[in-house]
């Protein structure tokens, strides 16, 4: 059944690591066919809808509240209590399943949808009838050609066996639930964005507060956003209830997560391991996670939680991977993504890269971000390129300060006396995604400035010359004018 | 070049007959355009407008937005190498430098037979195997520059992986399918004003069981 590939990798998952502990979301990942009807039945596939529809909406509910089911997405809101927040006497109300996954580092969604579609098909089940949510649009990010079939090979197998669409398994209940697939666009991935594309619109960010989708979603009506991760728990959670979730992880941070550790470790890979009781050291250099940096290298910074999230270092190993205490350490969980840097990574050009990132993919919809992640990018780049001025440092920290005001979240680095900033930054955007394009900004300044006052130091000098340059002569057009 | 054939006509029927508002459909319906020219064509859009019932320019707002959405032919591969932070430790800008090279044209270009084009892209979630890539949208991982001039002439011979690439717009070759008398219940939010009948009542057991007595 287990494929091993290469390096113990299984060759029908790539990237995907087997090893012992609880599993809720790959439990079927060891078997080549995982993504088909067969070996869903075959292995408990479906029971949890069966059960669910001979108990009370409410009761599903809140097993999933006292689940503490936290989201997978990036921002980690509890699941239950978000589900609360539709107004009771709206109607219809959706179910927007986010599978746009395309934050730097993450590679988990697209494993869930390619290897066990009817896993995530089965959660939306269940949160549809826990909600009252009649319609379910499952979108999928554009790029994911493989994801789109698997799901939409398990959605006709599922409507066929008469476990989704009209009277589900015969009772009374019916939800359906359509495939939708997006086209390239990384801002798509924040939930109102994902809405407005669902609507067929450029996938710009609605502003929130006041409305939330919970509210005011996909039509105006109130609608749910969850994560694929989110919603490959709900099978688990539903057939072995609550308790049994919270018996693993912590308090706070129940259960398990997939997390994607790339970059310079030895084994790079997708990990499932429980929240809270695993540390950032064991998923770097336990043994049966990464196996230690690459050619004995030494650590020089990782991002804990995707591109978006302020870097961590050495003095953070020992955190362990849950919600609270990163946060208050100056950076989130995010969405799972851990990238791992040695000692000969540069620094300036890592943080440019991220930075180009989020300037490639702001929407331009408000001026902090659209303006600033593009000046962002084009002075560490000429900073990168030996081109850079001694004000472009304090220059960078100013446009920071203009998309995210105020101390920007950030590690503490106990050896210069400095305090961690808590997690989340302030906004003077409409979304998020501007002032992520300032973490990796802070994070590499207040760590490294060095670096970048090296390549300062080293810039090629443009000569200049003493007297003004001759204004040029007006050629000679033959008179006549 | 050309409005939807018959056949994409009537997919796209479908497709726009699986939301309760039509213009959510743009998005599939512009992938069916792709996949038909491959490229987006203006007169596409246009059809595609039609179909929809909104305007042509509507359409091509929505189509600028998303960066697969080409508005001029491209290669017949599109190879998209990642170059974010992952990749770019092991070397993912290495390996597009060397893909230009190779190729010899730059990311963004088409070479003259029309054959290849290289695309510098964010993150497409296989940071585990970089360095990585995407041919026609097929991933590839862990690729060495020798693994891709190997790539390229298997792309050139019609062998090896060329077998499981489909050309450039083809995206899932398996699509979803209502079956017949499924389906009519995605109708417009306005007419909908009740709870659905499983979460009308709190005294549910009667009213929720289905096969479970
Ligand atoms: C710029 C930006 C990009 C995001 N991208 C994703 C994404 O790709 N996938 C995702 O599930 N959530 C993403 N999110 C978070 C979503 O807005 C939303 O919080 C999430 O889908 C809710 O699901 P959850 O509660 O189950 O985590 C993004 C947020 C922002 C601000
Ligand atoms: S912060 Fe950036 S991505 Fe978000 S709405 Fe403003 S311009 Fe768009
Ligand atoms: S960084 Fe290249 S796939 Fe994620």
């Amino acid at each position: 059944m287990i494929g091993p590939g290469d390096n113990g990798y299984l060759a029908h998952a790539a990237g995907f690591v087997l090893r012992d502990g609880p599993k809720v979301v790959t439990s079927r990942f060891e078997y080549e066919d995982s993504f088909t009807m067969e070996r869903y039945l075959a292995t408990g596939g479906y029971d949890a809808i069966k059960t669910a529809l001979t108990r009370t909406p409410e009761s599903i509910h809140g097993e999933v509240r006292d689940a503490v089911l936290l989201g997978r997405g990036g921002a980690g809101f509890p699941a239950g209590v978000k589900w609360g927040f539709c107004p009771d006497d709206v109607w219809p109300r959706y179910l927007v399943v986010n599978g746009d996954e395309s934050e730097p580092g993450t590679y988990k969604d697209r494993l869930l949808m390619e290897r066990d579609p009817h896993q995530l098909i089965e959660g939306c089940l269940l949160a549809c009838y826990a909600v009252g949510l009649s319609q379910c649009f499952l979108y999928v990010r554009g790029e994911m050609a493989l994801a789109q079939e698997r799901i939409a090979q398990a959605l006709n197998e599922a409507y066929a066996a008469g476990l989704v669409g009209k009277n589900i398994n015969g009772s009374e209940v019916s939800i359906d639930i359509v495939l939708h697939w997006g086209a390239g666009a990384y801002i798509v991935g924040e939930e109102t964005a994902l809405i407005e594309s669902l609507e067929g619109n450029r996938g710009m960010p609605r502003l929130k507060p006041p409305f939330f989708p919970a509210a005011i979603g996909l039509y105006g009506q109130p609608t749910i956003v969850n994560n694929v991760e989110t919603l490959a728990n709900l099978p688990w959670i539903i057939t072995n209830g609550a308790d049994a979730y919270k018996q693993m992880g912590s308090e706070t941070s129940p259960g398990t997560r997939m997390f994607a550790v790339s970059g310079h470790v030895k084994r790079p890979g997708v990990y499932e391991a429980e929240q809270g009781v695993t540390t950032f050291r064991d998923l770097i250099y336990g043994d049966d996670f990464c196996q230690g940096m690459r050619d004995g290298n030494d650590l020089k910074m990782f991002i804990p939680g995707g591109g978006s999230a302020p870097w961590f270092f050495e003095e953070q190993l020992d955190l362990p991977l849950e919600a609270k205490p990163v946060g208050a350490a100056g950076s989130m969980l995010g969405s799972g993504a851990i990238v791992i840097m040695d000692h000969t990574t540069d620094a300036v050009k890592a943080c440019l890269r991220v930075v180009r990132f989020f300037s490639r993919e702001s929407c331009g919809k408000c001026t902090p971000c659209r303006e600033g992640t593009n000046w962002l990018e084009t002075v560490l780049q000429r900073v990168l390129d030996g081109h850079g001025r001694p004000s472009d440092l304090d220059m960078l920290l100013d446009i920071g300060n203009n998309i995210s005001p105020g101390p920007y979240p950030t590690a503490a680095h106990e050896s210069e006396g400095l305090e961690a900033v808590p997690f989340p930054p302030k906004q003077t955007t409409i979304c998020p995604l501007g002032p992520s394009a300032v973490a990796p900004l802070t994070s590499a300044l207040r760590r490294f400035r060095h670096e970048f006052e090296a390549k300062i130091v080293q810039r090629d000098l443009i000569p200049v010359s003493a007297e003004p340059a001759p204004v040029a002569a007006a050629p000679d057009h033959g008179g006549g004018h | 070049m050309a409005r939807l054939s018959e056949e994409n006509v009537a997919r796209a029927h479908e497709m726009i007959a699986r939301y309760p508002v039509p213009k959510s459909a743009l998005i599939p319906l512009l992938h069916v355009a792709q996949e038909q020219d491959g490229y987006v064509a203006n007169d596409a859009m246009e059809h595609i407008a039609e179909l929809v019932g909104v305007t042509a320019a509507e359409v091509v707002g929505t189509c600028t937005f998303y960066e697969m959405f080409k508005r001029h032919p491209v290669g017949t591969y599109v190879l998209n190498i990642c170059t974010n932070i992952a990749c770019q430790l092991l070397g993912g800008e290495e390996l597009l430098a060397h893909a230009e090279e190779r190729l010899g044209i730059r990311a963004g270009a088409t070479t003259d037979d029309k054959m290849f084009t290289i695309e510098d892209v964010e993150c497409i979630a296989a940071c585990t195997e970089a360095p990585c890539l995407q041919v026609n949208y097929r991933y590839y991982g862990r690729i060495d520059p020798d693994r891709l001039d190997q790539m390229i002439e298997e792309l050139r011979a019609g062998t090896g992986i060329a077998a499981e690439i489909p050309v450039h717009g083809t995206l899932a070759q398996t699509l979803q399918h209502l079956p017949e008398g499924q389906g009519d219940d995605i109708i417009h939010p306005d007419l909908i004003t009740e709870a659905p009948v499983w979460f009308r009542s709190d005294e549910p057991e009667e009213a929720t069981t289905g096969g479970a007595a």
